[in-house]
């Protein structure tokens, strides 16, 4: 079986990034992608990121990650799409990393191995919820601003967390009506800009607001929303229906952690991270010694933290792997800590950063 | 429908083959996901499901959730968010689990 130093697992920010500091180093790496394009979700992305200069702020998401592909290509790792990996086994020679490729199965042996396979946004169930027409926030993104097609015209947005925001914007611009966005906790979850941006183009934000239920045959063609009061319970007299062809769901993500699972990562729970993450410490090393996670799979937060986790984690890997001595390598390490922590500052940063606190102490067995 | 008009993106590329969706030729660009050909034509039913028979269509969009899943080219259970489409291929609504049929 093939050898490699070092493998990292899922080609958007945060991999592509752990790729870049690995090699930089002067690792070998290969990076392994089931898509058959690389970037995660970084293309979608057609809007300016927020942060400092540092973290590329004003720069629009896909720019971000046509930069991250040229800088992966002119540092000489190698790129493997259309290959899901089904398998990541630790054992006394290394870390076995199975894949498909082409109906194939190959796999790899390597030293190291970043997980970084990021999200999946989460759903809500209620009645009609399966009908053809509701989807994810992020589905509908990929449609309008990768595929460019639209997946239906009159939208009833779900969740004003920055997705559903920015999403209900872009949905706008690329020619739907967003009828509403409605909202099931008593305030806007997202930046005020954000929202600022879609009430100035006419669309209602209804706060303690959920959604009934979907009616239609074969596929949405309306929607009942309701008013609910502090505890969540639907107010009776409040309902409302909205002729809507499409329901985009917007209520947070969760981290892609099946890998990790599988190959013994300790987990722990905490739910502003989006639920069970794998324990890491702040090298990005998991339980399992040899494996790293940065992205998403490690808490769910923003493209631009999982850019910096990933860089952490190809730091931490290239000395793990000899190449940096750490005389070189702690300062490049506490660059990106500063950077992180910056990153997770003000109203929502502070959140996240205090539930990454929580993470890293865990790894110290204080949870 | 396609957003050929957008504040920010360029324009779109022109469709350049034609795939078939239970017989009837939709136009698709190639190498698009074969979903994204199929909202472009309106196509929003992509399976139904099992036992009842409830009708399914895009959901995640990644290739997670497989709800989308359909029969191309006589091999059932394909998800089409993730599949590249490409000259006259067949893709067939998939009612349940899909049998195999003919291949291309």
């Amino acid at each position: 079986m093939r050898k490699v130093q070092s493998l990292v697992i899922g080609a958007g920010p945060a991999g592509l990034a752990a790729t870049i500091e690995i090699a930089k180093g002067g690792g070998e790496v290969v990076l392994i992608d089931e898509n058959a394009k690389p970037g995660g979700q970084l293309f979608k992305q057609i809007h300016k990121f927020f942060g400092s200069k540092e973290h590329r702020a004003g720069i629009r998401g896909y720019d971000i990650g046509t930069q991250l592909l040229a800088e992966t290509t002119s540092s000489g790792a190698e790129v493997l799409l259309d290959s899901p990996v089904y398998g990541v086994y630790p054992h006394n020679e290394g870390i076995m990393v199975s894949y498909l490729h082409r109906e194939q199965e190959k796999a790899l042996l390597a030293e190291k191995v970043i997980l970084a396979s990021g999200g999946m946004e989460n759903t809500l169930s209620f009645p009609g919820s399966t009908l053809p027409g509701i989807m994810g926030a992020g589905c509908a993104q990929t449609m309008i601003n990768v595929n460019r097609v639209l997946p239906g015209k009159k939208v009833i947005m779900v969740g004003s967390g920055n997705v559903g925001l920015i999403v209900s914007y872009q949905l706008m611009q690329a020619g739907a009506d967003v009828l509403a966005l409605i909202e099931g906790a008593p305030s806007i979850g997202g930046y005020g800009v954000h929202a600022g941006k879609i009430r100035r183009a006419g669309t209602p934000i209804k706060v303690s607001h959920t959604i009934k239920r979907a009616l239609g045959e074969n596929q949405v063609e309306a929607v009942e929303i309701v008013q609910v009061d502090d505890k969540f319970r639907p107010l009776a007299g409040t309902e409302e229906i909205i002729a809507a062809d499409t329901v985009c769901i917007a209520v947070g993500l969760s981290p892609l952690t099946e890998l990790a699972w599988l190959c013994g990562c300790e987990f722990t729970y905490i739910p502003l991270l989006g639920g069970h993450v794998p324990i890491h410490n702040e090298n990005m090393e998991t339980s399992v010694p040899g494996i790293y996670v940065a992205g998403d799979i490690a808490g769910v937060e923003e493209a631009s933290t999982a850019m910096e986790e990933g860089r952490l984690a190809g730091i931490a890997v290239a000395q793990a792997l000899g190449l940096y001595p750490p005389e070189e390598a702690v300062p490049l390490k506490e660059e990106v800590w500063n950077r992180l922590n910056t990153l997770r500052t003000g109203p929502f940063g502070q959140k996240r950063f205090d539930a990454k606190v929580e993470l890293l102490q865990a790894a110290k067995g204080g949870n | 429908m396609r957003v050929a008009k957008h504040p920010i993106l360029p324009p779109i590329k022109e469709p350049d083959i034609t795939i078939y969706v239970d017989g009837k030729a939709i136009p698709a660009i190639s190498g698009e996901p074969i979903a994204a050909a199929l909202l472009a034509a309106g196509i929003k039913v992509f399976r139904k499901t099992a036992k009842k028979g409830y009708p399914r269509g895009i959901f995640c969009g990644i290739g997670r959730c497989t709800d989308c899943v359909m029969t191309v080219d006589g091999q059932p259970n394909v998800r089409t968010c993730v599949t590249p489409a490409r000259e006259n291929m067949r893709i067939e609504t998939q009612n349940g689990l899909g049998s195999w049929g003919e291949q291309g």
